[in-house]
């Protein structure tokens, strides 16, 4: 078994985050900008940034159906805020156009939280991961209004918007999940590449590892 | 943030940063109308600076230039999705306090509008909404920076589609880090003197070999090939404010310097793109200046 060729989709937003974290977790890691670029990745990322801009940009680089059909033939793949609307099943708020891969069967809500303002940090508990609290930093974040079946919510959110601030029309966020996985997919609504806590990124790649030796989808039940 | 935040907590410097992060490699695109939000935005724009002039007709029309109308920034508030940016005047916090108080996701304290303050800049740490300022060199960043500004962006000269200042700004700034990063440590309070800077910013600084935060580039981007230019200097996403709308067709110039920012670095892309885009905006070259506005700001 090799090691894991990880492709970061590197359109717009926070890429290079992302590409450092895997980097210091040892992964080789390739920017992904043109459709020939994914050739030979073995996992996927697609980062934070606007979902409006990231998905017109994939687009007008035919990126479109190639990550689409690696995806449904069992790319690994771990999407942040705006990679996780992009992977979703279904969003709601988006633009009409915006295309989702429909790579992990949640409904999101683009912008949940409101405006900048309302952006925040928080301590939020992940069940699989030890070693004491991740620390989300959720921007401008969407939020999971319905997880399917097969989804296995990791971690929720304690936050809610409060009265004070209700009037941008965002909605309460308390215990709605904020990190799923389904498969060899993961999404979070936070940003782990904006922190120096590499967990996330390293139970990806773990994920990744064990995709690769059973070269299928790695089962949704397992023990943690 | 070494201390564990239990409850949600806003308005943090990580916070404040992050939203610049994300507009990283992104074209924030200055509109006057809801219509043209919806032009940028429909572009790829990753956000809009609202505004009720663009700069080329500030310097045109001169007279005090001043916040936007709030009924302006609500109107293209609706008319998107992505974030809303909105200029207040240098050291004018009144102004930001009501941009805060509107919801924009970023203010932008802008010497593109009249200063309201020959001395002093916005205090911008209180503030729960993220500040984004100019500068025209490493010591003018450090202290907007040291004031709390998350975002920074070269100044450039507004209004005129002439991206020579630009280019100056941010050659001086990447030039200086790179110097500021092999200067001796004893040589670091001298550069602190120099920079007229907080010694722990220059050491933060020159430790790291780059600014705390995000620097994206603006004034004068006016072509496909412009931004391609300023992303390859170092910027990390790029303002255009009179080039878009100031030009013959806004929607493809729009998306073509989309494209060109997203993929500056591959000029066979970058030619496509480029190709029958209609006229640039006309633009004013630079010795043809009566009014420098980047000279504001202290």
């Amino acid at each position: 078994m090799h090691s894991p060729l990880v492709g970061v989709l590197a359109l717009q937003g926070a890429y290079a985050f992302h590409a450092r974290a895997l980097d210091e977790l040892g992964a080789a890691c390739r920017l992904v900008r043109r459709a020939d670029e994914l050739e030979g990745i073995d996992a996927l990322v697609v980062p934070g940034g606007e979902s409006t801009t990231i998905a017109m940009l994939m687009d007008s680089a035919g990126l479109v159906d190639p990550i689409g059909e690696r995806l449904a033939s069992g790319l690994p793949v771990f999407g942040t805020c705006a990679g996780m609307i992009l992977l979703a099943a279904e969003v709601v708020d988006g633009q009409p156009a915006q295309p989702s891969f429909g790579a992990i069967d949640i409904t999101v809500r683009r912008n949940a939280s409101g405006r900048q303002v309302d952006s925040f940090e928080e301590d939020i508990d992940v069940e699989v991961l030890t070693g004491g609290a991740f620390h989300g930093v959720f921007i401008r974040a969407p939020s999971v209004l319905r997880a399917g079946p097969d989804v296995e919510v990791l971690a929720r959110t304690r936050y809610v918007v409060a009265g004070a601030d209700a009037g941008h029309g965002a909605e309460p966020l308390e215990g709605t999940p904020v990190l799923c996985r389904s498969g060899v997919v993961l999404v979070s609504a936070f940003h782990p590449e904006l922190t120096e806590d590499r967990r996330l990124h390293r139970l990806f790649l773990d994920m990744v590892d064990r995709g690769m030796s059973t070269s299928r989808a790695i089962p949704t039940e397992r023990s943690s | 943030m070494d201390t564990q935040v239990k409850s949600p907590t806003k308005g943090t410097p990580l916070v404040k940063r992050g939203l610049a992060d994300m507009l990283r490699g992104g074209v924030i695109m200055d509109v006057v109308t809801a219509d043209q939000a919806k032009v940028a935005e429909d572009a790829g724009a990753v956000a809009v600076m609202a505004l009720e002039r663009v700069p080329a007709d500030i310097r045109a029309e001169g007279g005090v230039a001043r916040m936007s109308d709030p009924a302006l920034v609500e109107e293209i508030q609706k008319a998107v999705t992505i974030p809303v940016m909105a200029k207040a005047r240098i050291g004018h916090f009144a102004e930001a306090q009501v941009l805060q108080a509107l919801g924009v996701d970023y203010v932008d304290e802008s010497e593109v509008l009249t200063p309201a303050d020959e001395e002093h800049h916005i205090d911008k740490w209180p503030f729960r909404v993220p500040f984004v300022c100019g500068a025209t060199n490493l010591g003018e960043a450090l202290r907007r920076i040291s004031e709390g500004a998350a975002l920074i962006r070269s100044k450039g000269e507004a209004g005129t589609g002439d991206v020579v200042q630009a280019v100056r700004h941010l050659r001086s700034i990447g030039s200086d880090l790179h110097a500021l990063a092999a200067a001796r440590p004893e040589e670091r309070f001298s550069w602190a003197k120099r920079l007229a800077a907080p010694v722990e910013l220059v050491e933060e600084v020159a430790a790291a070999g780059r600014l705390p935060v995000p620097l994206f580039c603006a004034g004068g981007i006016a072509t496909p090939a412009d931004a391609s230019l300023v992303m390859q200097l170092g910027a990390e996403a790029v303002f255009v404010g009179s080039g878009i709308f100031k030009s013959e067709d806004p929607p493809r110039r729009a998306r073509a310097v989309v494209e060109a920012t997203a993929h500056f670095d591959d000029p066979d892309l970058v030619a496509k793109v480029s190709r029958g885009l209609g006229a640039p905006m006309r633009g004013t070259s630079g010795d043809q200046l009566g009014i420098r506005l980047a000279d504001r700001g202290w």
